[in-house]
């Protein structure tokens, strides 16, 4: 009986760590939104929205960052989007058995984690250097690299559930496959197609490092896409990193604008996703 | 003798009278990859008559009927090889379009395959791919093709409903609308009653009835009291070659071939 | 019943002259969407390509002056243009080391109560808050590491861990030195919180796929539900965590901006986990808008070049493990 105590001392033990790792793991979710709302919220106001990032000293907002994000964000999402679902067509429809269907998916699936400073680099040798100038369509192209693997892979596995019938009943009136794909096909995959472009969305409207060194930062209102353009995460992490406090507090404010945002796309997505799970 | 036997040779003689032929298949086979699913197949379909293809599972049944509108197409790995003539003219060539030959040879599948999209829709989506016609006109072509399919009493308040809403036997006389709306030449069924109740399989029968007056109609069935009820031909197939084709009276009741009696009498299947 | 007979033979007739027009219209479109189609396939081929061209192309100055120096050296001076890779690598690999071994038994565990313990209508919750973690924007961690952890560690931890560990012999290399707040340990443990809902969520999906009647048997022998885990559950999921493991990795290794904000950016190698060090993406984003002359720009991007053979091959063994792990689940 000593054994049998022994192991299930040793379970209890177990479970009480799988309990603790659990409660650590949500502790971190709580405590940074915790932290976020507390040293976010004090610096939210109608000025934040409606006024230009100041010089250091001076009071203002961060009116130029959201914009700028939301073009850089819409840019690339126009960009990379129509890309994404073509080649995620391309692979569940036209070269579902296609051995080159499988490597494309492979690099894909690489790309979607591949470090996005890399990408940023890669933007600045083929885009920034040539033109010998920063600008808001570097950035948005580098965002536009990372939403395409996004989009690709979330068109590509919506696709491959539609059921086939659906497909045969449609080809079998007669439809060329391009119909087929475009009015049947997309259509019963449309909730899951959408959720793909928002976790897209969620996920490059926080990515920093790509916009570094492409679209740079902006102090000023511009809508130029072939200057520099401000970001909200640019912003950020000048001023986050700069010695003035009221920098700072409009960091603290950019970051939470940012994080919920981009916490509310993601939640969206899950939903319109939640008959089906997502990995 | 079987019920099925009895069912066939109740048929009205009417049905025999000699018809014109719409399709003739000569040397047809077939290949899933390196796999040979038909071999050798002749046989000859008859306008404004109901032939059906019967045979255990798995005998080549389907993919005989997936020939015909060359919807196996879809899969690079399947291959047909042979002569099937519509018409006179050769469906396997290179040079016939298939969306064109769907059009002319519709097909209803086994489980019902509403589009995502409205009960109107459903119907109007394949008309429009062919014909552009006023509203008016596209109307007309809804509501005829819905009547035919004796579906049009039950939906015409709720022509904007999702045609998922519908309930199995009513999604399945949908697919037979949208088929006919089309205008094609041949019908295919294949085994358009399987996933379905006996009241609804019952109204499905009496409308493949109706509609051979206009079509040519294959139906592939496991169902051979369907077979006997509904088909004035009936071939047997059986690991995929065509064993006997004749009317189906004769084949109920006076099989050629033993294997085609050991089907019919539930020897095996 | 039928109130409307079209002789089909005749409405045909009158309609394929209109019928092959618009046929001819289809086709073309098809054939066009169709190449649209492949052409966007392949040009993910190409981006993949062109990174790897562009990052060759960039790092190609700096390889042929320093050769396999960049490599093996420490020596970082844009002043006298040296430049040596060494130590970045070196604080990529020890942050994120030290991000692994804390994210994978968290991980794991987390894992275990969410498919074992966790009561069904908490699940979902649980696991989408896990997955919010990931949805957190890394700037986040990094503006909250600076502020928050990074005073927090050198306040309690750090102290602590130099109390215990400052006369064991060989330990107390590891965490010598001041308690500076920023350095390794804390970009590692701020790594830890990015990387813990990849491992959780691929393990929590792989010990799903455990097939019920493997657990049911073993619970039937009286296994405890840890028992059950380690002796059934973990070894059957074996490959489907090591995949999520690397796929942890991989983000561990490339992630920039939190590590940006808290590894201290110090250009040497330090044995003390507790000191400042600096990662290739941190060096890469500190120093790339302000880098002067072909050599230090060219040097950087051999960094990225690193970076990214590095992680490539990690996410490679990682998207192959999964894939063979697919394959057995779905076949």
């Amino acid at each position: 009986m000593d054994l049998y105590a022994a192991r299930r001392r040793r379970n209890r033990i177990a479970q009480g760590l799988s309990v603790g790792a659990t409660l650590f793991g949500l502790g971190w979710l709580v405590l940074i939104l915790a932290v976020l709302l507390w040293e976010g919220l004090s610096g939210l106001s109608l000025a934040v929205f409606t006024q230009m990032t100041p010089p250091p000293g001076s009071a203002g907002g961060l009116l130029n960052p959201i914009m700028g994000s939301l073009i850089l964000t819409g840019l690339a999402v126009l960009i990379g989007t129509p890309l994404g679902i073509l080649a995620g067509t391309h692979m569940a429809e036209y070269g579902r058995y296609d051995r080159l269907t499988s490597v494309i998916r492979f690099i894909n699936d690489i790309l979607l984690s591949a470090p996005s400073i890399v990408v940023g680099l890669f933007i600045y040798e083929v885009m920034v250097a040539p033109m010998g100038h920063f600008s808001a369509l570097a950035g948005a192209v580098a965002l536009a690299v990372i939403v395409v693997p996004v989009v690709v892979r979330t068109t590509e596995d919506m696709l491959v559930l539609v059921p086939k019938e659906l497909r045969e009943a449609a080809a079998a009136l007669g439809t060329p496959r391009a119909v087929v794909i475009i009015r049947i096909a997309y259509r019963a995959a449309r909730a899951g197609m959408l959720t793909g472009v928002l976790l897209a969305v969620a996920r490059i409207s926080g990515e920093t490092a790509p916009l570094l060194f492409t679209s740079l930062n902006n102090q000023f209102w511009s809508l130029d896409l072939n200057a520099p353009m401000a970001s909200l995460p640019a912003v950020i992490f000048q001023f986050a990193l700069s010695p003035y406090a009221d920098w700072q507090k409009l960091a603290w404010t950019g970051a939470l604008i940012i994080t919920f945002a981009v916490l509310a796309l993601s939640i969206v997505a899950r939903t319109l996703a939640a008959p089906r799970k997502s990995s | 003798m079987t019920s099925a036997a009895i069912a066939a040779a109740d048929r009205p003689a009417a049905d025999t009278a000699d018809p014109a032929e719409k399709i003739r298949i000569r040397g047809l086979d077939f290949y899933y990859g390196d796999a040979k699913a038909l071999r050798g197949i002749g046989l000859s379909l008859h306008q404004n008559r109901v032939t059906a293809i019967i045979g255990p599972s798995g005998c080549g049944k389907s993919t005989l009927l997936r020939v015909l509108n060359r919807i196996y197409d879809l899969y690079p790995n399947q291959r047909a090889e042979g002569e099937v003539l519509l018409d006179g003219e050769n469906i396997l060539s290179a040079r016939q379009d298939v969306n064109l030959l769907r059009a002319r040879v519709g097909m209803v599948f086994q489980k019902p395959t509403p589009f995502p999209m409205s009960i109107y829709e459903n119907i109007a989506f394949g008309i429009r791919l062919y014909d552009r016609l006023p509203r008016s006109g596209l109307d007309e072509r809804v509501e005829s093709a819905l009547r035919r399919a004796a579906l049009w009493d039950e939906v015409k308040d709720k022509l904007g409903a999702n045609g998922l809403s519908l309930s199995g036997g009513q999604q399945q006389r949908l697919c037979i609308a949208r088929t006919i709306a089309v205008h094609p030449e041949v019908i295919l069924l294949d085994e358009p009653c399987s996933a379905l109740d006996p009241i609804s399989t019952a109204r499905i029968e009496e409308l493949i009835d109706e509609l051979k007056d206009d079509y040519t109609i294959v139906i592939v069935t496991h169902n051979m009291q369907q077979a006997a009820r509904v088909s004035d031909f009936a071939a047997f197939m059986y690991l995929g070659e065509l064993i006997e084709v004749d009317l189906t009276s004769k084949v109920f009741t006076a099989p050629r071939d033993r294997r085609t009696q050991d089907y019919i009498t539930g020897r095996f299947g | 019943m039928i109130e409307m007979v079209l002789p089909a033979g005749a409405a045909v007739a009158l309609e394929s002259p209109s019928r092959s027009r618009r046929l001819s219209r289809l086709r073309t479109g098809d054939a066009l969407f169709r190449a649209l189609a492949r052409a966007a396939a392949l040009a993910v081929l190409a981006v993949l390509a062109g990174v790897i061209l562009a990052l060759v192309a960039g790092a190609l100055p700096a390889l042929t002056t320093f050769r396999l120096d960049f490599l093996t050296s420490q020596r970082w001076n844009p002043v006298t243009e040296q430049f040596g890779a060494l130590a970045p690598i070196y604080g990529t690999l020890v942050t994120s080391l030290i991000a692994m071994v804390i994210a994978v038994p968290v991980g794991l565990l987390i894992a275990m109560f969410l498919t074992e313990l966790c009561p069904l209508w908490l699940r979902r919750p649980i696991g989408i808050a896990v997955e919010l973690l990931a949805g957190i924007p890394s700037i986040i961690y990094g503006i909250w590491g600076l502020f928050v952890f990074a005073p927090f560690l050198q306040r309690t931890l750090q102290p602590a861990l130099i109390q215990l560990f400052g006369h064991v012999p060989g330990l107390n290399a590891l965490f010598a030195g001041p308690p500076y707040g920023i350095g390794m340990l804390t970009a590692g443990l701020i790594l830890a919180v990015m990387v813990l809902p990849f491992v959780t969520s691929i393990s929590r999906d792989v010990f799903e796929a455990v097939p019920p009647v493997l657990k049911e048997a073993a619970y039937g022998l009286g296994c405890t539900t840890w028992e059950v885990v380690r002796n059934v559950v973990v070894p059957y999921a074996r490959v489907g965590i090591i995949g999520g493991i690397m796929l942890g990795l991989g983000r561990a290794l490339g992630e920039t901006m939190a590590v940006t904000f808290v590894i201290g950016n110090a250009h040497r190698i330090s044995g003390s986990i507790l000191a400042p060090g600096t990662t290739i993406s941190a060096t890469i984003a500190n120093e790339f808008t302000e880098a002067v002359g072909d050599l230090y720009t060219s040097s950087l991007i051999a960094l990225g070049l690193i970076l990214f053979v590095i992680t490539f091959i990690v996410l490679a063994v990682a998207r192959y493990l999964l894939l063979r792990l697919e394959r057995r689940i779905g076949g």
